[in-house]
């Protein structure tokens, strides 16, 4: 499909607006970022580590359900479904929120969405908020807003808190603090918990239980006493007005039940037309995840319900660049996605480099097609190529994002994109492919390769000048053979010999 | 039965080797071997490293050199899934409807060595004698991208003298990558310097795979850490038939 | 404490026109966008043949204890039984019981003789009230065997949502005909627009090295009373 080709009706939106630069979603150049992080032995094993378990996990529970391929193909199909008819979805989500008692706000970008927020909590006059783990949050920058604001927010999740407390960066979309050990962990508790609020248990050890004990003991009286809560959504049923958020440690029930005002930020690819679509979801998502049966808790509410949780709830429907990936048929089917990190858990890129090195908070294979699409491939240029396109994240994703397909296609926008474009790289490969078009320059370029064995020691090179000496650093190269195949076929064939 | 060799740059260039082997298995096996002089490469490290539009008039030129031919075959899963699932995106964003046409039905004639002996020939003992023991590296877009499964197994298995062991975390990705192992040079490594370990753990005298790229890749590692441990195209060993 | 009447005064949504640009961006987005139509070739709701009754309450039951939660099974007529017998066992003396939780299955628990304190959520309950409760017990309105999954809606005998939240010990009685076998079984029987909590274990977290640890902020300890009739 031509890159080029504007969909009808495309002509008539003046601005197709990226992400804006607040917030998380832009990296560093990643092979310098990998190289860091590659230098850390401990990371690389807390990583390897935690991946190898969940591969095995999702693997056990994916193989008990012997219509996963058809779930799979329906979760595909019923994502792009509600792509198509976007427009007409996210209204009547808004009518039924609406008819409930709730109240829909819409984001254009990462700072309006910020600004919706911040004066939601100003009206409750809340000073201090308890979030739910939520990618579209971190997305936008949402914390560090609310601070600038005055407005202290509250990581729930386990792993978010680590992250918070630890002043670090989420490094996976499941498990943002992936990249820590229990005995990091219980270091980080040890030394930030008492600063801002009730302090680690004495003689806390790094057995995951008593982590677990100490994350509950800390955030009990802010679960009790917070009046406002934000969450992010894993899907929003258009049909009914329902959003629905899985979870595992009850920290979301807390945040969603507790505050007297709760605001949810949600993507506007969250949505699914009907109730019913959630039956392919909610078997999808949990064994794609962690590799269970189902999470422990799923909370599903519509609106406001008197005298049974909040009294106010808002709802953010978040663009940010999402509208722009939504107008390239080849990118779409990236806002399939329904956030499991199942192709984290199973690439090799990310299993050696975290997800750190991406700079994102969309890390691994699908932050690689997700981000330079959101903020625009400009801000992004290396993501699209950290990636040996070796396909394992396409073989797990639970609804068919085909990410390697999606990765060449990028690699051709930032190759033609002026500003990311490397011209030698355009050029050298230029001359390589004029040489490989035509069979007799081919044949000639072959002979000439042959010339190459005189420079070689013992067969192979071990020392090439750059782009190739990143190669021969830790692998030899072995010349070129006297012989090419053709010259061989030719020598042997038309010139009536038999092989 | 008339088989047209897409011999694929890389073994026509550096592994002559592994296309002399795939000539000599698919003759043994009754077919007529044909390799239209036409051909040069499937374009795929343009495709890959961002240049879709330099990579059209190879596309363009793999359609003529293999407009006539019903059997296509390469000893390369990553050439062929090229061809198959690259080759009709780019002709419809570089070159014309014609081509678009053309890539669709080249795709169903093209096909990677293990998949064409297996499911064309019905054969899986190819009368080879290969007394060695070797490990298997399922190379990545042979194996997500074309499915080929256990079929190299199947042909290896049936080799007498061969010792097949089991490669530890086979399925993931030597590092190669194409251009990823010059761009991404370091994480590259990392995951051949691990491909190594499980190579040398399971104490095999070479490590076989159906991608020349990929034997590439891990022998340059093998190599460089004097391992003693060498690597061997599929071909290579079902063109095997006596004791060295 | 917040200002109410500053509080109360509805939140008017300043960004009409980024409603409008989203809503267009997103149709000319997707102007001529025809997907493939949507294949339902998985196992819908009563499409495959349900198991017999009884090996979908072995199902339910393996599940549930696969994911740490403790089950009884008993007739419909002995759950007062169980339920005292999971609440003794916790010494659970201050216990939630939601309107509509059935007497009988109470019957016998809150005797002086036992010792249980009663609390019902008329008033309603605090949250400090019900952080201080021992323990809660409850219906469900459907479970699905397939995942180990009770669901409730806070209908009859269950309550509102932050009642099955604090305390830290949740009983709760499933009966064979609220069973079901896989999730589109049960979407079928829940109505959207009630508040839902899905339950499947107890409370629980894989934050830590991908390791499953049970117990974090929910309810730790989650005991399932499985009645038969007969």
């Amino acid at each position: 499909m031509s890159t080029t080709d504007q969909p009808a009706g495309k002509a008539e939106i003046t601005q197709w607006p990226r992400a804006t630069n607040t917030g998380h979603l832009h990296g560093d150049y990643f092979p310098r970022a990998a190289r860091v992080a590659l230098a850390d032995p401990q990371l690389r094993r807390n990583i390897g580590n935690a991946t190898t378990i969940i591969r095995e996990k999702r693997g056990s529970v994916v193989a008990e359900l012997d219509d996963w391929a058809e779930l799979r193909a329906a979760g595909a199909a019923i994502k792009d479904a509600t792509m198509a008819d976007l427009g007409d979805h996210l209204e009547r989500l808004e009518t039924e929120v609406a008819a409930r008692g709730g109240v829909v706000h819409w984001a254009a970008d990462a700072d309006e969405a910020n600004r919706i927020v911040i004066e939601i909590a100003r009206r409750a006059e809340a000073r201090d908020v308890v979030k739910v783990k939520s990618m579209a949050t971190q997305e936008i920058g949402l914390n560090e807003a609310l601070a600038e604001a005055g407005i202290s927010a509250w990581e729930t999740d386990l792993a978010e808190l680590i992250v918070q407390l630890g002043d670090d960066m989420p490094s996976h979309i499941l498990v943002p603090a992936i990249h820590r050990n229990r005995s990091e962990i219980r270091d980080i508790f040890r030394r930030e918990m008492g600063n801002v609020g009730v302090p680690a248990p004495d003689g806390l050890t790094d057995d995951p239980p008593a982590l677990a004990e100490a994350a509950r003991i800390h955030l009990r009286n802010r679960f009790l006493t917070t009046d406002m809560a934000i969450s992010g959504a894993n899907f929003g049923v258009a049909e009914t007005g329902t959003v629905m958020v899985v979870e595992s440690e009850g920290n979301g029930r807390m945040c969603l039940t507790l505050p007297r005002v709760l605001v949810t930020v949600m993507g506007i690819e969250k949505l699914i037309p009907t109730w019913r679509d959630l039956e392919v979801y909610l078997q999808l998502l949990p064994r794609s995840s962690t590799g269970e049966r189902m999470n422990p808790y799923t909370t599903m509410w519509t609106g406001v319900t008197q005298g049974d949780g909040p009294e106010e709830f808002h709802l953010v429907l978040l663009d940010n660049g999402r509208s722009t990936i939504l107008a390239d048929p080849e990118g779409r089917p990236a806002l399939r996605c329904i956030r499991c990190s199942a192709c984290l858990n199973v690439c090799p890129v990310y299993e050696r480099t975290g997800g750190h090195a991406y700079g994102s908070i969309y890390p691994g294979p699908i932050g690689a097609v997700l981000s330079p699409q959101l903020t625009g491939v400009a801000d992004n240029p290396s993501l699209p190529f950290a990636s040996t396109l070796c396909g394992a994240c396409y073989e797990v994703c639970p609804v068919a994002i085909d990410i390697p397909t999606m990765l060449v296609s990028l690699r051709a926008k930032v190759a033609a994109d002026p500003d990311s474009g490397d011209a030698r790289e355009r050029a050298v490969f230029r001359s390589a492919a004029w040489a490989m078009s035509r069979p007799q320059r081919w044949t000639r370029l072959l002979r000439l390769m042959r010339l190459g064995r005189f420079l070689a020691r013992r067969g192979s090179f071990r020392n090439l000048p750059p782009p190739f000496n990143g190669w021969t650093a830790t692998r030899d190269l072995p010349a070129p053979p006297d012989q090419s195949f053709r010259d061989w076929w030719t020598a042997q064939r038309d010139g009536g010999g038999d092989a | 039965m008339r088989v047209a060799l897409f011999a694929t740059c890389l073994v026509d260039a550096m592994s002559p080797g592994v296309g002399k082997a795939t000539v000599e298995v698919l003759e043994r096996l009754g077919c007529t071997v044909e390799f239209p002089m036409g051909q040069t490469c499937c374009g795929q490290m343009h495709t890959n490293t961002g240049y879709p539009d330099q990579a059209a008039p190879m596309v363009a030129g793999f359609q003529e050199a293999f407009a006539d031919h019903e059997y296509i075959v390469a000893p390369s899963g990553s050439c062929v899934a090229s061809v198959k699932h690259q080759h009709e995106w780019i002709a419809a964003g570089q070159l014309t409807d014609r081509h678009v046409t053309e890539a669709r039905r080249l795709a169903d004639r093209t096909y990677e060595l293990s998949q064409f002996i297996v499911d064309v020939l019905g054969v899986t003992d190819v009368g080879a004698f290969y007394p060695h023991r070797v490990t298997y590296h399922p190379a990545c877009h042979a194996t997500r991208m074309l499915g080929v499964g256990d079929r190299p197994l199947q042909l290896l298995r049936a080799v007498r003298g061969l010792e097949l062991v089991e490669l530890p975390e086979a399925t993931s990705c030597c590092g190669f990558g194409g251009t990823f192992s010059f761009k991404n040079a370091d994480v590259s490594s990392a995951m051949l310097t691990d491909k190594i370990h499980h190579v040398l753990s399971t104490a095999a005298e070479s490590c076989v795979a159906v991608d020349a790229s990929c034997l590439l890749h891990i022998g340059g590692g093998l190599s460089r850490n004097r391992t003693g441990v060498t690597t061997v195209h599929l071909a290579e060993v079902l063109a095997a038939t006596e004791a060295p | 404490m917040p200002d109410r009447q500053l509080v109360d005064t509805p939140f008017v949504p300043a960004t009409r026109t980024s409603r409008q640009a989203i809503l267009d961006r997103v149709r000319a987005a997707t102007a001529g966008f025809e997907p493939a139509p949507v294949r339902r070739d998985y196992r819908q709701a009563g499409a495959h043949p349900q198991p017999d009754p009884e090996t979908l309450l072995e199902v339910l039951i393996d599940r549930l204890v696969d994911y740490k939660a403790e089950v009884t099974q008993c007739a419909i007529t002995d759950v007062h039984t169980a339920v005292t017998a999971f609440l003794s066992a916790e010494e659970a003396v201050r216990v939630v019981v939601p309107d509509g939780f059935p007497d009988e299955w109470l019957a016998g628990s809150t005797d002086s003789e036992s010792g249980l304190v009663r609390l019902d959520d008329t008033g309603p309950l605090t949250v400090d009230e019900l952080d201080a409760a021992d323990g809660v017990v409850t219906t469900c309105a459907v479970a699905v065997a397939e995942t180990g999954t009770i669901v409730l809606d806070a209908g009859a005998g269950q309550g509102r949502r932050a009642l099955t939240l604090l305390p830290d010990l949740h009983v709760v009685v499933v009966t064979a005909d609220q069973v079901v076998a896989r999730v589109p079984d049960a979407l079928g029987r829940l109505d959207p627009r009630r508040p839902l909590t899905w339950i499947s274990g107890p409370s629980a977290t894989s934050d830590i090295e991908l390791n499953r640890v049970e117990g974090v902020h929910g309810p730790r300890r989650l005991r399932v009373v499985v009645a038969e009739s007969g």
